[in-house]
């Protein structure tokens, strides 16, 4: 008896499901490009796919451990995190070149007038 | 921090640049440097980015249940090795998953959660709705499935016991719904439009043949 309700009113400090948020497939284009680039990676033969299944399943325990209400609005941040993570640790490219990257981009981007495509070239320190 | 006007909010730094979002600025980083490395193809990411925003969806899921419900020998040959049944008609998984087809019977009721991740038959229902990678979803389907139900609008008789399948990386289950009754005689095609996304999930049940508009 106790023990039920016990359950009950643990159920009753849980949000509820989120059941009429339906949205687009993406929500923004890095979402898609994160999923795609997943897939890619996988037929290249760079991960197995129960390998992928435990990044994302211990990236988003950790972000839910660091406070996300994690209601699958912030989903493909949590995929995005893992697929850098298996992309470290396979060697694909290590942490440090993916940092420079993205400082990289940041730079050329803002080194892009509006409305023009923002290229890598545009970094003002790429080939110093 | 005031909401007088000072000059605080008019900082004129001159550029006119654009503004890429953090995520958008790693997943950037991340694409270029895995093309230039030969490991993707920008043009292959497209094709599937396409592929699975218009082509890959429950419609598919609702032919393979419609087709189970009419004919006999396919529900046979479903329950039986459900990824060659559902290969069958042109659907297939590229992660090498492992289908498999549970039926709702007066008896049981059956629901699909991922708890650890969101794993989700994608090649028969697409990409999985937001809430099926909500916590909420994933923690409570299997502690408290009936209540669950209650919050999608479903209830079952008493009698009815539910089984929860957690989904792995491996093993993805869909979910026949029982076919209504006042559907006799219909076509495959006609059937499948009984056949709701969340009723391949276990939350939901089939429409009824009135619910459909005619």
């Amino acid at each position: 008896m106790s023990a039920g309700q016990d359950v009950a009113a643990a159920l009753a400090a849980v949000p509820s499901i989120p059941c009429e948020a339906e949205g687009p497939v993406f929500r923004e284009p890095w979402e898609a490009q994160a999923f795609a680039m997943t897939l890619a990676l996988h037929q290249a033969g760079l991960f197995t796919w129960p390998e992928w299944a435990e990044r994302l399943g211990a990236a988003i325990k950790r972000a839910q451990a660091g406070g996300d209400p994690d209601t699958g609005e912030t989903y493909y941040r949590h995929w995005l995190a893992a697929l850098e993570e298996i992309v470290v640790e396979k060697k694909a490219a290590s942490a440090e070149t993916l940092h420079a990257r993205r400082d990289a981009w940041d730079r050329a981007a803002r080194a892009t007038p509006h409305g023009q495509p923002i290229l890598l070239e545009n970094d003002p320190l790429a080939g110093a | 921090m005031s909401h007088d006007h000072s000059h605080d909010h008019h900082h004129h730094h001159d550029h006119d640049g654009s503004e890429l979002s953090e995520t958008a600025l790693r997943v950037r980083a991340l694409e270029s440097i895995l093309t230039e490395k030969g490991l993707i193809d920008p043009a292959a990411l497209d094709v599937m980015i396409e592929t699975y925003e218009t082509r890959i969806g429950p419609r598919n899921g609702a032919r393979v249940v419609a087709k189970a419900w009419a004919d006999p020998a396919y529900a046979e040959r479903l329950r039986r090795d459900a990824t060659a049944a559902i290969a069958e008609l042109g659907y297939g998984g590229r992660q090498g998953e492992h289908m498999v087809a549970v039926w709702n019977t007066p008896e049981e009721h059956n629901m699909v959660v991922c708890t650890l991740c969101s794993c989700y038959p994608w090649p028969v229902l697409g990409l999985p709705p937001v809430w099926y990678k909500s916590a909420p979803y994933r923690s409570r389907a299997v502690i408290d499935p009936r209540g669950v139900l209650a919050e999608f609008g479903v209830t079952l008789p008493e009698a009815t016991r539910i089984k929860v399948w957690d989904s792995t990386a491996e093993v993805r289950y869909l979910v026949i719904p029982m076919r209504p009754a006042g559907a006799e005689g219909w076509s495959e095609e006609r059937l499948a439009d009984l056949v709701t996304r969340d009723s391949m999930i276990g939350t939901g049940l089939a429409l009824r043949p009135e619910e459909v508009r005619p």
